[in-house]
């Protein structure tokens, strides 16, 4: 990977100025994407600014029906946590099986989510769970936050504080993995709130979004079965060496399936 | 270039390395300890896991100076004197290994893994857990009783 000037910071303000200084800066959490991106040299950025030393972004809180993940908190705390399992079950779940165990060390929900994969799992639950994300700036609504291939509404020089997740009994993550990186081929994140189904997708198309014909036919009729009849516009879908977009479509209604089934 | 210092294997250890160094660079490299393999380098392969701070990290993915101040072992560290870890012994007595490129990896994540779940860890689990550790020789399945002894003996 081609050279860069590394920065530890202490807090949050002190990130941002590292930022603002920096000619091409980035940020850097767990680092699981970031660094093989750097060694592919699909990244080059001239400074790296390491968010491992603010400790205000670090850790796990339950206010009454809302569960508040620091950005720094690793897949690995978030799938072991008691509070988690409690409050969102498929939540722990989904964090508990990204990547592998020394992955899940490193990883973060901020890094996750800010980066932006078009496969990772957190964006299915942020869009589908209605997450807000909190940043130094403002809050930004999950339906709001993931807006192309790798891109958020996130500025240069913000930083994601925490995620906050309304707490949701019954919920459903299904994963059809790539067996190799364990990233979604295709992801289906359903909740079943008291007003209403919603559906968070990742992997199939430039990056998660809500399945909002899923939801309304789920509205209609939560029924497995039910899935059948909608239809997905194809021609949204990714394509690549793992699944065609005909594939992804497929398996967007089966995982969804599947979710229904474990939360009937 | 900065100048990092941790404690690796017990032994307080410094260096200047440059910003770009990852962690398996600065072992193998600067340290000579060259137990802790490099595979695939692009985070899959697992023959690089170490312990940063007591948890299984792969060192392909994790630069020397984010390791500055860190407690880090590597296989290495595992045996005392000529007296194996019992998890280096159970993949010596159950044949978990063939060519052992992978080995160092797959001991230090079986090691994460008896740390998590305890010494009866079932063979499901195991194999669930050992996702990030790829062997090419052994199909695996002395590996996973490998770990499932080891668990054993680590528990006395």
């Amino acid at each position: 990977m081609y050279n860069f000037s590394y920065q530890k910071v202490s807090s949050v303000a002190d990130a941002v100025e590292a930022m603002q200084k920096s000619e091409d800066g980035k940020f850097v959490a767990g680092g699981q994407t970031m660094l093989p991106t750097m060694k592919h040299r699909l990244a080059s950025p001239s400074d790296l600014i390491d968010l491992a030393g603010v400790g205000e972004l670090v850790g796990i809180s339950v206010d009454g029906e809302t569960v508040t993940i620091g950005a720094m908190t690793s897949h690995a705390a978030v799938a072991a946590s008691s509070e988690v399992q409690a409050a969102i079950p498929a939540l722990a779940k989904l964090a508990g099986n990204i990547g592998d165990p020394a992955v899940r060390n490193r990883g973060t929900i901020g890094g996750s989510i800010a980066n932006n994969d078009p496969a990772a799992d957190y964006p299915a639950a942020v869009i589908a769970l209605g997450a807000t994300v909190t940043t130094n700036k403002r809050d930004i609504s999950g339906d709001e936050f993931f807006i192309g291939m790798f891109e958020t509404a996130l500025a240069e020089d913000e930083v994601i504080v925490s995620v906050s997740f309304p707490k949701a009994g019954t919920a459903a993550y299904m994963k059809f993995e790539n067996p190799a990186s364990r990233y979604a081929i295709v992801g289906v994140f359903l909740v079943k709130f008291i007003d209403g189904v919603r559906v968070g997708v990742t992997g199939a198309t430039a990056c998660a979004h809500r399945g909002m014909r899923l939801e309304e036919a789920l509205n209609k009729t939560f029924t497995a079965d039910v899935i059948d009849s909608v239809e997905l516009p194809i021609e949204k879908m990714n394509a690549d060496i793992h699944a065609s977009a005909e594939y992804r479509a497929h398996l967007v209604k089966v995982m969804t399936k599947r979710a229904v089934e474990a939360c009937a | 270039m900065q100048t990092i210092s941790m404690n690796i294997n017990g032994v307080s250890v410094s260096g200047e390395v440059e910003d770009r160094t990852l962690l398996v660079q600065f072992l193998r490299e600067n340290l000579r300890l060259t137990g802790t393999h490099v595979g695939c380098d692009t985070s899959q392969c697992g023959a690089c896991v170490v312990h940063v701070d007591g948890v299984s990290v792969k060192s392909c993915t994790i630069l020397a100076v984010q390791s500055d101040g860190c407690e880090v072992v590597t296989i290495e560290g595992l045996a005392t004197g000529s007296h194996l870890h019992p998890m280096q012994q159970a993949f010596k007595d159950n044949h978990g290994l063939q060519c052992g490129f992978c080995t160092p990896g797959m001991v230090m994540s079986a090691i994460d893994i008896v740390n998590r779940n305890g010494c009866d860890v079932d063979e499901a689990t195991v194999r669930k857990e050992l996702e990030g550790n790829i062997c090419r020789c052994t199909g695996y399945h002395n590996i996973v009783k490998s770990v499932q002894a080891g668990a054993k003996n680590m528990g006395g």
